[in-house]
């Protein structure tokens, strides 16, 4: 069953492209939509068979070995989720019907690689589906081939690049002393050969990988640059979910699968994780530009994400997960808006806006929750990753970082309320009176996902314990 | 011992000269030349058949491919060239002193590496290792080949629109 989330987008993309292709234009927005609803629904609602061993023609045909515990749950629902609303905002931004139906078929790919990042137990495979995400990612990023486009595409290629040989350098010494691929066989190895020089070197290099990948400061070149310089929604689904998946995840399956929690290991995540919320919050502070600052906002919340993670306990994990569900929700959110502000004013330059609340009432409102959210204002759903991220700081014995995780929050309040103060509040300018509402193919998901904010704060409470607890099992092994 | 070490000292200053050199054209074959003795090194360790790829994907097809396209582009003058090459030494003159540095350090430190490494486990074939073990692999190679060749189409075709 698990090798369905990779064949099915893989193939739907490879018939997509085969004979009558005018019928399969006009099919495949629908057909994606449908897809990604149902990785959805098969990866939180128990019983639709994602627990379920793999049905006997498949398992005959492909003898892959893979596996889901709660953090692959998480990752595969936030995957379609930010899927489906990068699909919406691809269908009003690309007006040629072949743009938008190679933009579908480069977003099933990254797809199928991220699915791919999240079933692997192998780290071969894994590095493998890294790859595909990295190529869907220079695609999409260069996807309107302008200039800009094109040099974010190209700073992505080159530190993807550094990143891919620190990462493959870490897999060959992980190999030799394992002689083995596998997450347990190399955790094996590793517990038999404790504080070796060759495993600390592999750690090393694939953490630094790992942190370029992920857009944590200080290897965050590339992330302003691409996330400015993409297509509307290429920004959605790069700043959702592929840095998450590819830098976040990864880094938490490796800590949780072969290497477990060291002091040193934690002791470095926990600055770098510091050091990204604080500078990356400060740094959004300055900017000018829409993307720009949820760019630098985007690198502010990894770094609370490895925060969480750093903790190097079952609730700072949980923690950490919750983070990255919101963080995909809000953030999306957030770059949806800035799209419909673009759209309609043709400038992302928050200086020249002001007033379009009331032109634009549900970007605004929409835009004003994602915000809350993002600075974990209760009872938005990110008040609550935020708090447990720093009541396990604060429980691991780690009460600085825990005050630095709240000066954080504090930053990212201050600077979505310039930006809110800037583009929705205040005096209207005269020649803005003409901008209307954004299409209902941007204002759908605004919605979908604001109601996702503020059902997710209510709710979470709710199964907070159960949902905590289940990350006991990840840590486990 | 002594071979082993010439030809990584080799393999070292070829992938540097194709870094630094001003020709795209050289460095293409300085690219094929380092695949070529990363190929003996490959034989030397007994791992024949990743030798075996590496000198006909590495060394033979994809420098071919690399000067098949700096065959359709526009040559710099010479003049051009030296400015380029100036510019580029300028800016990679330390890039041989790390090379050195990172040398040492690592002959310094593997003095140290004395973990009992595991022998590596060698299937039978790369049959078997291909269709039974590394499946899920094979099946990401297949994806990355597919979204490369499609990246390729949707970035370099002609648009309606450009028309």
């Amino acid at each position: 069953m698990y090798a369905l989330f990779v064949l099915v987008p893989f193939l739907s993309s490879f018939i997509l492209n085969l004979p009558f292709r005018k019928v399969n234009k006009r099919l495949s927005c629908g057909v994606c939509a449908v897809l990604f609803l149902l990785q959805m629904a098969v990866s939180i609602i128990p019983g639709l068979g994602l627990d379920k061993i793999n049905p006997a023609v498949l398992a005959n045909i492909f003898n892959f070995d893979l596996g889901v515990d709660v953090l692959s749950k998480v990752m595969l629902f936030c995957i379609g989720l930010v899927a489906l609303v990068t699909l919406c905002a691809n269908s009003l931004f690309l007006k040629d019907s072949d743009d938008k139906f190679n933009f579908i078929n480069i977003l099933l790919i990254a797809v199928a690689g991220m699915n791919g990042i999240v079933l692997a137990k192998d780290i071969f495979s894994l590095y493998i589906f890294l790859e595909i995400t990295a190529v869907a990612s220079f695609i999409l990023i260069a996807f309107n081939r302008e200039e800009l486009g094109l040099e974010g595409a190209f700073k992505y290629i080159l530190l993807s690049s550094i990143a891919s040989v620190l990462m493959i350098a870490g897999i060959a010494l992980f190999f030799l002393v394992s002689a083995s691929t596998h997450f347990s066989a190399i955790h094996s190895a590793l517990l038999a050969q404790d504080k070796s020089l060759l495993i600390n070197l592999a750690m090393a290099l694939f953490l630094a990988a790992l942190f370029i990948k992920a857009g944590l400061m200080p290897f965050h070149g590339w992330v302003p640059d691409a996330y400015t310089a993409a297509p509307a929604a290429a920004s959605v689904f790069l700043a959702g979910i592929i840095t998450k998946t590819a830098g976040i995840y990864v880094l938490i399956r490796i800590l949780v699968s072969i290497t477990g929690f060291s002091l040193s290991i934690k002791s470095v995540l926990l600055f770098i994780g510091a050091f990204s919320a604080i500078i990356g919050a400060l740094a959004a502070l300055t900017q000018s530009d829409f993307k720009r600052m949820l760019s630098y906002s985007s690198i502010s919340q990894m770094g609370y994400i490895i925060l969480g993670v750093g903790a190097g306990t079952a609730l700072g994990l949980a923690g950490a997960a919750l983070h990255i569900f919101n963080h995909a929700v809000f953030k999306s959110l957030l770059f949806v808006n800035s799209a419909a502000v673009e759209q309609a004013l043709g400038s992302r330059d928050i200086h020249k806006m002001g007033g379009l609340g009331s032109q634009m009432p549900i970007t605004s409102l929409t835009s004003v929750l994602g915000s809350l959210s993002c600075a974990g204002i209760p009872p938005l759903a990110g008040f609550w990753s935020k708090l447990i991220i720093i009541i396990a700081l604060w429980s691991a014995g780690y009460q600085t970082y825990a005050v630095i995780a709240i000066l954080g929050s504090i930053l990212t309040l201050a600077y979505f309320l310039c930006l809110q103060r800037s583009v929705f509040f205040g005096k209207l300018n005269a020649e803005f009176k003409h901008i209307k509402e954004a299409g209902f193919s941007l204002v759908f998901p605004a919605l979908l996902l604001a109601v996702i904010i503020v059902g997710a704060g209510i709710f979470l409470p709710l199964v907070l314990d159960k949902f905590i607890l289940s990350f006991n099992t990840v840590l486990g092994g | 011992m002594f071979l082993d070490l010439i030809i990584l000292i080799l393999l070292v200053l070829t992938a540097l000269w194709t870094v630094m050199t001003r020709s795209l054209l050289r460095a293409s074959l300085g690219l094929a030349l380092a695949s070529a003795i990363l190929t003996l090194i490959m034989f030397n360790m007994g791992a024949s058949l990743a030798a075996v790829l590496e000198l006909s994907v590495c060394a033979g097809l994809i420098p071919v491919l690399f000067i098949s396209v700096i065959s359709l582009t526009q040559p710099l003058t010479f003049k051009e060239a030296l400015e380029h090459m100036h510019s580029r030494m300028a800016r990679f003159w330390v890039l041989p002193l790390i090379v050195i540095i990172l040398g040492v350090i690592l002959v310094l430190i593997s003095v140290k590496f004395k973990a009992p490494l595991p022998a590596a486990q060698t299937p039978d074939s790369a049959r078997f290792v291909l269709w039974h073990l590394r499946q899920f692999d094979l099946l990401g190679q297949i994806i990355i080949l597919f979204g490369g060749v499609f990246g390729v189409v949707v970035l370099f075709k002609e648009r309606k629109k450009s028309a």
